[in-house]
């Protein structure tokens, strides 16, 4: 346990030269909370943009075959698998979950709690550099013989499990490597996400007083210990199975390669949760705050997230309906999944309520915050045709689920962040962000976004199954009219990334020169805010924030002003 | 003692950081422990024949080693005692009892595999096999991660400095006891 | 919204009808809410815009009228959830739980990286004689005629799926898996691999012959091996000329 840390690295007495940190140990191996937040934000990012390319090249593949793709070459069926199974890999474990759970955790977690920093600093520090090992490794794999792992992001043996089959020897051992090691990661971060937000809270700050999103943050976390242990053992089995010559998931030697599907759903499934619910956090702290109102029913929020936690282990299989398994299994998982929408469905209108009576200012969060739940609410109803066991037996593995999480990832992963980054640049870099550039980013974003994945949909009802370099070789998917739809959806890609250099010049812009942003710009309740931007080390100077209400106090009648920060005393 | 950050002094639950800790990591442990003996169980009740295989394994020597075991987990108890009365010296002796049985369960484990390797049961024979070396090896681990650890407390227990670990590493390794609870009759002794 | 799917597919199994059923259920049911859900959304969005003056409402959302809004519309998602269980119930079972009593035929599927064979009986109706017709990733069946399929893997997963039937089944490595079909028209047709399996996934194509009885039997006639009178096995390892002609 790293309990003892010395007096140099927190709580330095602030004042300057006393303690000039160099540069690696400020920015390289830094203990502080929000130094992790950034390096985990920035890492996430850097891999986004890496995932965003290999979408770029396989995309490009699809609409024009057998192209010379620019920046990458001709895409071979090898390299294509290779891409799309990196992709799907590094957006979920390498993007969402460092920035979502890992970076506004570490960021927001100490801060709106009030605290001065996580309670195992060097805890997290490690949590870190093992996440950033993971993510070289990964990297790695493209550059060994036989190239990256090719096998779906799912991994299924006994494809992953032989090198013969897989073609890949050492890309599909070093892929099953990174992902534990990044499993691995988020279990130490866990640690700090739970013990911090239960044991270290601000005076007077009781369960109901925690901003939503840091509940989130932590149901997550527990959601992601609770369901990742059976798959790490899992990992270890592949990996066996690669390298030292097991039968985990041979059949033909007492093994079964169903095993590891279950192994990998019983995680996969409540993994969708671990990246939303922080989404769904943030979403809920910016919509209170830009439409001046208390969240509606906040336990109701609570109690709901609580029980789409406890379903999510309990629907992994109707990702299986038509693996081979018992068929009989499917209704029980059918009634289950279904059943997971009442929760969520509950979610959704207990944020559109929220709104019911506000006073909503469609500042760039809030725009990023409200195309969340309209692009979210796509991916949730489209989720039923496959939940439904009859439905799914015509939809499994074709692009309508591709499209169907494309539509929930998406709007947790890029809409969730940058509603994120967008709401908490002020407090993180001191600056304001340039409102226009920052709207033209989003519509440049989440247009073409629609663009992309709706056009799927269709493709998955004309019956185009995944992970196919090339469709020439199949007659009912090869007519032109099939084709001009992927080019669109290319083009739509293209236009999106390109948009996104918009936000990277606002982002450099804002940060050199934007408007200095002063404590509370949003004026929000939140303990963040009622500390300098960017907050000093140990966040809160002399005396740490007492807590005297909830987080949501908008509006309260009777006041001057249409907030309440939770540490004003009445 | 060096500073800590405030966050570290705070107990808003009233339960000690550190225990909340352990216990966070003694369940994401218990879910890959789950895991992978839930996937072994899965194929022990379809596989009849896997009982021939599990008759080569050598109940005696799992049967000593559990009782080690049980003894060590003892002597955690008695440290952690020894600990909660501010006596350090004594908390580090049974610790290294501890360690000891530890190290113990580790050699006999060593002999045990070294004859069924020769006998030609290898990790690679079958899926029993494959099972039995991957899980009593993952238990084995974390019995040689605990004696290190266990270790690295007891030098500071004889100084006197943070015996609240005691108790921490005592949790610790009551579960990896446990563990070896459920291995020894699924591995050994279901024949 | 009727032929949602067999818009684009046609639907071409004695199930296929079903299945597109189901999902233009499911259609209008969540068609229903995400247009409910989205009016109020914006509705709401433009009604309350910040306006210089009008103050913001404090709303906990526990007031009992205004939490019926969110109580009652989730107990009506549960009856929909109801519908849309059943209907996905009663399609599951006829498909893939329910084999049929007397089978036209039996054919099996093998799939392999990266093909499929296809073993038909012969005149005689029977698979396992030496009278079998094996075929790589052409399948001929009767039109109208019960069939059920036995599918197999010999190393990696795949995925039988013939989308005119809305017929998908993964093949295990180390199980026979059986299932059916009945085609309701004639046609050449595709038969995709709709599991990853390996760099040859994108070439794993087979195509579906539905036939009229006449025409298969001719076919048969025209196809039963020599073999089947030399009594020598035929060879069914994979064709990779066959593959290296796509």
């Amino acid at each position: 346990m790293a309990e003892s840390v010395p007096a140099a690295d927190v709580h330095a007495h602030d004042d300057h030269g006393h303690h000039e940190q160099s540069f690696a140990s400020k920015y390289l191996f830094s203990t502080d909370h929000k130094m992790i937040a950034m390096q985990y934000m920035f890492t996430g990012m850097a891999m986004a943009l890496i995932g965003g390319f290999f979408a770029y090249a396989f995309r490009m593949q699809l609409a024009f075959p057998g192209m010379d793709v620019p920046f990458w070459g001709q895409v071979s069926a090898a390299e294509y698998n290779a891409l799309v199974t990196n992709h799907g890999t590094i957006m979920i474990f390498w993007v969402a979950m460092p920035v979502l759970i890992a970076a506004f955790g570490n960021y927001l977690i100490p801060l709106m709690c009030g605290c001065d920093d996580m309670v195992f600093p060097r805890l997290n520090r490690l949590s870190y550099q093992i996440f950033l090992l993971s993510a070289v490794v990964l990297i790695a794999s493209f550059f060994v013989e036989g190239g990256a792992f090719g096998g779906a992001w799912t991994a299924y043996p006994p494809l992953s499990a032989k090198a013969e089959y897989s073609l890949t020897p050492l890309g599909s051992t070093i892929w099953v490597i990174a992902v534990a090691l990044e499993f691995v990661a988020f279990l130490l971060g866990g640690i700090n996400f739970v013990t911090t937000a239960m044991n270290s809270r601000a005076e007077g700050m009781g369960m109901y007083d925690i901003p939503v999103v840091i509940w989130m943050i932590v149901i997550a976390s527990i959601l992601f210990m609770a369901s990742v242990g059976p798959l790490i053992a899992g990992a270890v089995m592949l990996v066996f199975d690669q390298t030292l010559g097991t039968n985990f998931f041979d059949p033909d030697r007492g093994g079964d390669p169903i095993l590891w599907q279950h192994l990998f759903w019983f995680f996969g499934h409540p993994e969708v949760y671990v990246v939303l619910l922080p989404a769904l956090g943030i979403t809920a702290d910016i919509m209170a705050t830009f439409s001046r109102k208390k969240i509606f029913a906040y336990k109701t929020v609570l109690y709901t997230t609580f029980a789409t936690g406890v379903l999510s282990f309990m629907v992994w299989a109707h990702h299986q309906f038509i693996a081979g398994v018992d068929p009989r299994m499917a209704h029980v998982f059918t009634i289950t999944t279904l059943l997971i929408s009442i929760p969520i469905a509950e979610l959704c209108f207990v944020y559109i309520a929220t709104l019911y009576k506000g006073s909503i200012t469609l500042s760039t969060p809030m725009l990023w915050a409200l195309a969340f739940l309209g692009e979210f609410l796509i991916g949730g109803v489209t989720g039923i045709f496959l939940g439904a066991s009859g439905a799914d037996v015509y939809f499994h593995d074709t692009y309508f689920v591709l499209a169907h999480f494309h539509y929930t990832f998406f709007p947790i992963a890029i809409i969730g962040t940058f509603a994120g980054v967008t709401y908490w640049f002020p407090k993180m870099f001191g600056r304001m962000m340039n409102e226009t550039l920052g709207k033209i980013h989003f519509w440049g974003t989440v247009i073409p976004f629609n663009c992309i994945f709706i056009p799927l949909f269709f493709l998955g009802m004309g019956g185009q199954h995944r992970r196919i370099y090339n469709y020439e070789n199949f007659p009912e998917l090869a007519g032109q009219g099939m084709q001009d739809i992927r080019i669109f959806a290319t083009v739509s890609l293209l236009v999106m990334l390109a948009f996104q250099v918009v936000f990277f010049i606002n982002f450099i812009m804002s940060l050199r020169s934007g408007k200095k942003a002063p404590n509370n710009p949003w004026r929000a309740n939140t303990l963040e805010w009622q500390t300098p931007s960017p907050p000093p080390h140990g966040n809160f100077g002399s005396e740490m924030p007492k807590v005297y209400r909830g987080p949501y106090e908008y509006g309260t009648p009777g006041r001057e002003e249409d907030f309440w920060p939770q540490n004003a005393p009445s | 003692m060096a500073m800590r950050p405030i966050a570290t002094t705070r107990q808003v639950t009233g339960i000690p950081t550190g225990r909340l800790a352990t216990w966070w990591v003694i369940g994401s442990e218990i879910v890959i422990f789950g895991g992978l003996l839930g996937s072994y169980l899965m194929h022990r009740l379809v596989n009849m024949q896997w009982a021939n295989y599990a008759a080569h394994t050598n109940t005696w020597a799992g049967a000593f080693n559990t009782l080690v075991l049980l003894t060590s987990s003892l002597s955690a108890v008695l440290a952690h005692h020894a600990a909660s009365h501010g006596d350090g010296k004594k908390a580090a002796r049974y610790l290294w009892m501890t360690m000891g049985g530890g190290a113990l369960f580790v050699a006999v484990k060593a002999v045990e595999w070294t004859h069924e390797i020769q006998l030609g049961y290898t990790i690679s024979s079958n899926a029993f096999w494959a099972f039995y070396y991957t899980a009593a090896g993952l238990h084995a681990l974390h019995v040689i991660a605990g004696v290190i650890i266990m270790g690295i407390i007891s030098v500071a227990c004889l100084k006197n400095e943070d015996l609240h670990r005691v108790e921490l590493i005592g949790n610790y390794w009551h579960f990896v006891d446990l563990v070896w609870i459920f291995l020894f009759p699924l591995l050994y002794i279901a024949k | 919204m009727t032929d949602l799917i067999a818009n684009y597919v046609p639907s071409l199994s004695t199930y296929s009808a079903d299945i597109d059923g189901l999902i233009i259920l499911i259609a209008w049911l969540v068609g229903f809410w995400y247009v409910l859900c989205n009016i109020v959304f914006f509705y709401f969005i433009f009604r309350y815009r910040a306006k210089p003056g009008v103050p913001t409402s404090y709303v906990t959302g526990e007031e009992k009228e205004l939490k019926r809004w969110i109580t009652i519309p989730h107990l009506l998602v549960l009856v929909c959830d109801l519908f849309i269980i059943y209907g996905a119930v009663r399609v599951w079972v006829d498909v893939k739980q329910t084999l049929p009593e007397t089978p036209y035929a039996t054919v099996r599927v093998i799939s392999q990286q990266w093909a499929w064979s296809f073993v038909h009986p012969g005149a005689d109706g029977k698979l396992d004689t030496a009278d079998d017709i094996k075929t790589v990733d052409d399948l001929h069946i009767v039109k109208d005629k019960p069939y059920i399929y036995e599918l197999m893997a010999r190393d990696v997963l795949h995925d039988f799926s013939v989308p005119v039937f809305r017929l998908k089944q993964d093949a295990i490595p180390g199980r026979t898996i059986k299932g059916w079909f009945q085609a309701t028209a004639t046609g050449v047709y595709d038969i995709q691999c709709a599991e990853i399996c390996g760099i040859g996934h994108g070439v794993m194509a087979g195509r579906i012959h539905i036939s009229t009885e006449e025409q298969h039997a001719a076919w048969i006639a025209e196809n039963t091996p020599a073999a089947a009178l030399a009594d020598m096995p035929q060879a069914d390892t994979p064709n990779p000329k066959a593959l290296a002609a796509r």
